[in-house]
């Protein structure tokens, strides 16, 4: 038997298929990028004074998906920042396509570069159209206001998202996972050539998840975007991954190709967890299924 | 199952074409509905606006005929209503709608760069630090007229100015902003207290009726002073407003999607202080419309948006209003200043916010 989703049971979302996501990837404005990389030497990130991310030094895989993992509060949303200049390093520096990222332009650097946070904000009363289209900022000049070609790329990113029908709706009366899409979308209407997302997955059902990870994979392997996402759903991390990076106490564990980086020992020392990895019956990756206190067989 | 499994399958090219066409009646739907609601609110204050206008100069001792104004204003019109029209009433006039614009733009520049309703220049000591100042020239350095104004802009800029220093940590954080601006409003209040106390009724007297905020010593040469001045900070607002619509989005995200939000408040908060302070400096603080002007504004356009010629509008809707009001309805003898009536409008209208906010998921 094959897992499908059940679509009588959920009438409101028509999830794009495959073909029809890669029908409109397809025709997302511009061609294929060529990569820009994008590297952390040495980076310490310090809230205050209270240093977080000790000395971290990562290359991120240009045009490839790099996801990362970790124990709450290791550290992993302050990487992202860190990497997106968010956040100004308290030691070592950012690289975007070979220079530092805090002597470049910042609208430059958001063509490049664009961050998806954990708890994003939106203004009370905004609406999902209004919210997307300011997305395009970097794209625009003081003077060069919303033209045609941004019309069209906010429509794309709301196609691609599964939100096209919520173009006139409310943000704050979205559910969270509707909330969530609309903040991909905004994303994608950014276009920019790497995309760091922090828990883009979170608040979706499980379908929609896969919706937005099978989206964000599309983008990679058809236009090249380089992405750097953290996800907490360490089977869904080992699917995805080309890259899977774990971060333990503000420093990199672990990184490399997830079959490698995966096993029972690294997710008890990152996670303290006791937990069995078997191969996942679907892609073959590492499935890591917790053992837990009181549910083990007898 | 099997109604699904026997459904044709959808043809990928027509859904995504359906898809966007969705997406794009979607965003242009959206996008009128936005700009009609704007341009309806914004119409309907202007005509608010230009009535009374017209009403404010028809009314007086000399009383005008809506005729006569009209012709006065097209151009026309005989000597002794052009005289009323020109010199009596028009300086009042012109200072009152300047004044309700600068405040309408200033309190909507604050409270949304603060992220905070009660961040206005009237609340958070920047009106008060020019009060403060002024009140000290006139009484102790026995200034008046333009050096009078002089001293109360360089008050209400210095507060401005220590706010920040003292809201700034590595980035200025906005609740830090407001509640020292807050402390700074009482510290003013007691050196105005103190130095009122210390000097004789009669000259109390004149600082206190500045300092409730009025239009009537209008004279062109001061119009023409806070319009130069609107001249020039005005289209400076015109372009941050883009900007400071990102940064409404969070600094995470305005940083993100390429501002500099640091850059950006520093320069929207300089605006807003430099507005307040040329309005405070030309009539006295007059209470409560800069505070007022923004939410009102904004929940009429209702969009999230900055709104900012609707503040403006409805900025000048009030203090004119709150004028004509003063000298026309009240008792002749009074004499109120204007500033006693958008106080006693601004009360009740901070109950009546409290009391009708949608309430709001946490
Ligand atoms: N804005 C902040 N100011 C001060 N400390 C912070 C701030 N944000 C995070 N921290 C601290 O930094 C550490 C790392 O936080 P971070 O948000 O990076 O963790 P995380 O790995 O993303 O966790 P989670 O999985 O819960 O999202 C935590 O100890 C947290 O308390
Ligand atoms: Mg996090």
């Amino acid at each position: 038997m094959t897992l499908t989703t059940d679509k009588t049971a959920d009438a409101t979302t028509e999830h794009a298929s495959a073909e029809t996501i890669h029908a409109l990837a397809a025709g997302l404005e511009g061609e294929r990028h060529e990569p820009v990389r994008l590297a952390a030497h040495g980076l310490h990130l310090a809230y205050d004074k209270r240093t977080v991310v000790h000395g971290v030094d990562l290359e991120v895989p240009p045009g490839a998906v790099t996801v990362i993992v970790g124990a709450n509060g290791c550290g992993k949303s302050t990487l992202l920042r860190g990497l997106g200049r968010i956040l100004k390093p308290a030691g070592g520096h950012v690289e975007l396509d070979g220079r530092d990222i805090a002597r470049q332009r910042p609208r430059d650097v958001a063509r490049l570069l664009g961050l998806l946070p954990q708890q994003p904000l939106a203004p009370e009363g905004i609406t999902v159209a209004d919210l997307v289209a300011r997305g395009r900022h970097p794209h625009q000049g003081a003077f060069r206001r919303h033209g045609a070609g941004d019309a069209e790329a906010v429509a794309q990113a709301l196609a691609l998202t599964d939100t096209h029908e919520l173009a006139g709706r409310r943000v704050e009366e979205l559910s969270g996972g509707q909330r969530q899409r609309v903040w991909v979308a905004m994303m994608l209407a950014q276009d920019p050539r790497i995309m760091l997302l922090d828990e883009p997955t979170t608040y979706l059902d499980i379908a929609h998840q896969v919706d937005v990870l099978d989206l964000l994979t599309e983008l990679n392997r058809t236009r090249g975007t380089t992405v750097v996402m953290v996800l907490h759903e360490l089977a869904l991390a080992a699917r995805y991954a080309d890259h899977l990076v774990v971060m333990h106490e503000g420093r990199l564990f672990r990184a490399g190709p997830p079959a490698e980086v995966l096993d029972a020992d690294c997710v008890r020392e990152a996670f303290g967890l006791e937990a069995r990895v078997v191969p996942d019956p679907v892609t073959g990756s590492p499935l890591v299924v917790p053992v837990g206190r009181h549910q083990r067989r007898a | 199952m099997t109604a699904v499994d026997t459904a044709p399958p959808t043809a990928a090219p027509d859904d995504a074409a359906a898809r966007l066409a969705a997406a794009r009646s979607g965003l242009r739907v959206d996008r009128r509905r936005r700009r009609v609601r704007t341009s309806v609110v914004t119409s309907v204050l202007a005509v608010v606006a230009v009535a009374l206008v017209v009403t404010a100069l028809m009314l007086g001792d000399f009383p005008l005929a809506f005729r006569q104004v009209v012709d006065v204003l097209t151009g026309g019109g005989d000597d002794i209503a052009r005289l009323v029209v020109v010199e009596f009433r028009g300086p009042r006039l012109v200072l009152a709608v300047l004044v309700g614009v600068a405040l309408g733009v200033s309190g909507a520049l604050f409270q949304s760069v603060l992220a905070n309703p009660l961040a206005s220049p009237d609340i958070i000591g920047v009106s008060q630090g020019a009060s403060a100042a002024a009140v000290a020239a006139l009484l102790l350095g026995g200034l008046t007229g333009l050096a009078l104004s002089a001293s109360a802009l360089a008050g209400g800029l210095a507060v401005g100015l220590f706010l920040y220093a003292v809201a700034w940590r590595g980035g200025l954080a906005g609740h830090r902003f407001v509640l020292s601006g807050i402390g700074v409003a009482y510290a003013c209040a007691s050196v105005i207290g103190y130095v009122l106390t210390r000097s004789d009724v009669q000259e109390a007297q004149a600082a206190l009726l500045w300092m409730t905020g009025s239009v009537a010593q209008a004279d062109w040469p001061l119009v023409r002073l806070l319009g130069s001045t609107l001249a020039v900070l005005l289209p400076l607002v015109a372009l941050v407003a883009r900007p400071l619509q990102v940064l409404l989005l969070g600094d995470q995200q305005a940083r993100a999607l390429g501002l500099r939000p640091e850059l950006v408040r520093a320069v929207v908060l300089g605006l807003g202080i430099a507005l307040a302070c040329a309005a405070t400096a030309a009539a006295g603080p007059v209470a409560f419309v800069a505070f007022t002007a923004a939410p009102v504004a904004r929940r009429l356009v209702g969009d999230g948006g900055l709104a900012l010629v609707p503040s403006a509008l409805v900025g000048l809707v009030l203090v004119l209003g709150a004028d004509v009001v003063a000298q026309h309805v009240l008792p002749a003898d009074m004499g109120v200043p204007v500033g006693v009536v958008t106080g006693a409008i601004g009360g009740p209208y901070l109950i009546w916010l409290m009391a009708t906010l949608r309430a709001r998921p946490a």
